[in-house]
């Protein structure tokens, strides 16, 4: 039976140590069935968060091979398995054992972000109307699974740690689904630019590469959203408009 | 905002645990965006050698003032300090430029390609501090917009110079048409400068982008279809169109130098 040599990030918190661990492999493995196999075999301790094993639930995300993805979704036949393949935890977010981070960070992000406000109702009954294709456009977003592979790999939070002054690409995304609806009437650029940091993100597009769902992350919703905070603050001849319309 | 995280480890400048060859591509855009700046600098200080019978080079379009047919105001202008080598390109280059330097496209490429921020996605940076695009100078990236509607202006003098170059000199002081090889130069030249240019996410977002119910406005629903098929691809056009527009300067220099012959296919 074929082997391969996984190097395992071991630790508590801060602390910890890359770890080899070597076990059979079979056709179709991803790395979650390896690690739950060292999980079986060798390290009973090791602590990993999964749930679905399907790329549905966004639990299991970890950096294999230094790339932020989720083991549920990363075949063995996709690495190259002559030499060790590394297993750590997100970079971005708070250890707390082995594979295992802390990410409440983004759930607190996400309640500062103004909720969705729908205009008044168009029929007397209280219903809405809207366009097929309008919705469409948010559509995509609302694929985010919220595995927080794109907080991981963006720069601002990984490198720069400035999480008190920017809320990452996930919750620009969840802007944008805000923003962009149809229905939607509140004002959320003020909050982007002012609180939220968006003029942070410098596209490097990482965000779009990692996300397991292909949602187009800095083309259709960070870079239109930027656009709606130049239309709003930076445009003189926006703004010149907007005092003769008003 | 939320208690702050930090990294798990302290990283080095290039650090990273990524295997494959994550430093092939900055040192791709390193190389053809130094490249490109490089000659384009050269040719727009040599201000000769940017016309060869109808064609005219695109570094020098339009011709504000020069020599020959092409010149809009006659020749160099006495108003032109002395001092400073006259070259036409220089009166109009910033433009094209600045809407280059400040394209979203090329700000991701080349802040990671020339000031390793980051180097490559999940690769360690040399610098602790990091400001973005919220304060000076890198602010002024907003301005993208205002350029985007000058490089519109410049795509239709660019049309125009391709239908230039299909009526040559007859030789008994008319013209007729005919179409060479720098045509056809100048016209893929043109078609890709404009597949950049409506592609832009600022002219996406300007022409329907902005609204959040699109298909009220037909027009707007139409003209956001057609530059999201071309954004899909700016990456694409971005450096086909800085390949284009550089070659057909070389080839019109290389016929007017002599070195290459203009070979005509009508």
């Amino acid at each position: 039976m074929q082997q391969a040599t996984f190097r395992v990030w071991r630790g508590e918190g801060k602390t910890g140590q890359f770890r080899d661990y070597t076990t059979d492999i079979v056709p179709g493995m991803v790395v979650l069935d390896a690690i739950h196999r060292i999980q079986a075999t060798q390290a009973t301790d090791l602590a990993c968060r999964w749930n679905c094993k399907a790329g549905k639930c966004g639990s299991c995300s970890a950096e294999i091979n230094g790339k932020p993805r989720l083991m549920c979704m990363t075949r063995l036949n996709q690495l190259p398995l002559d030499q060790p393949v590394t297993v750590e935890p997100m970079r971005a977010f708070p250890p707390i054992r082995d594979l295992v981070t802390d990410v409440s960070w983004n759930f607190e992000v996400k309640k500062k972000i103004k909720p969705f406000q729908p205009r008044r109702p168009d029929a007397p009954d209280g219903t809405w109307r809207m366009a097929q294709a309008d919705v469409d456009r948010v559509q995509e977003f609302r694929k985010c699974i919220e595995c927080f592979l794109c907080q991981d790999v963006c720069h601002v939070l990984r490198e720069h740690a400035m999480h008190e002054q920017f809320i990452g690409p996930r919750f620009l995304v969840y802007a944008a689904a805000l923003e962009m609806h149809p229905l939607d009437s509140a004002d959320r650029l003020t909050g982007l630019k002012d609180d939220h940091g968006i003029g942070y993100c410098n596209i490097t597009g990482c965000c779009t590469k990692v996300c397991p769902e292909h949602i187009t992350i800095t083309e259709n919703a960070i870079i239109p959203l930027k656009e709606r905070v130049v239309d709003q603050f930076y445009d003189p001849v926006r703004k010149l408009l907007r005092v003769f319309s008003s | 905002m939320a208690q702050a995280a930090w990294p798990l480890v302290e990283r080095r400048f290039g650090h990273t645990n990524r295997r494959d060859l994550w430093w092939v591509p900055p040192l791709v855009t390193f190389l053809g965006l130094s490249t490109f700046v490089v000659y384009s600098t050269w040719a727009a200080f040599q201000g000769n050698h940017y016309e060869h019978g109808p064609y005219l080079s695109p570094f020098y379009s339009p011709l504000l003032f020069g020599e020959g047919a092409h010149a809009w105001f006659g020749p160099q202008p006495g108003w032109w300090p002395g001092a400073l080598p006259f070259s036409a390109a220089l009166l109009i280059l910033w433009a094209p430029g600045g809407f280059r330097f400040t394209c979203y496209y090329y700000r991701g490429a080349y802040y990671k390609a020339f000031w390793a921020d980051p180097p490559s996605c999940t690769v360690g940076e040399p610098r602790k501090t990091y400001l973005g695009e919220r304060a000076f100078p890198l602010i002024l990236q907003n301005v993208h917009r205002y350029f985007l509607y000058l490089a519109l202006i410049f795509i239709c003098i660019l049309a125009y110079d391709v239908w230039k170059g299909f009526w040559f000199e007859d030789g008994s002081g008319g013209v007729s048409f005919g179409v060479g090889i720098g045509t056809l130069v100048l016209a893929a030249n043109m078609v890709l400068l404009g597949s950049y240019t409506f592609g832009c996410h600022s002219l996406r977002h300007l022409v329907g982008g902005w609204r959040d119910e699109i298909s009220k406005s037909p027009v707007c629903a139409a003209s956001y279809a057609c530059t999201s098929a071309l954004n899909r691809r700016h990456m694409l056009f971005a450096w086909l169109s800085l390949f284009s527009v550089g070659f057909s300067d070389l080839y019109i220099r290389l016929c007017s130098m002599g070195i290459w012959h203009d070979v005509r296919i009508l």
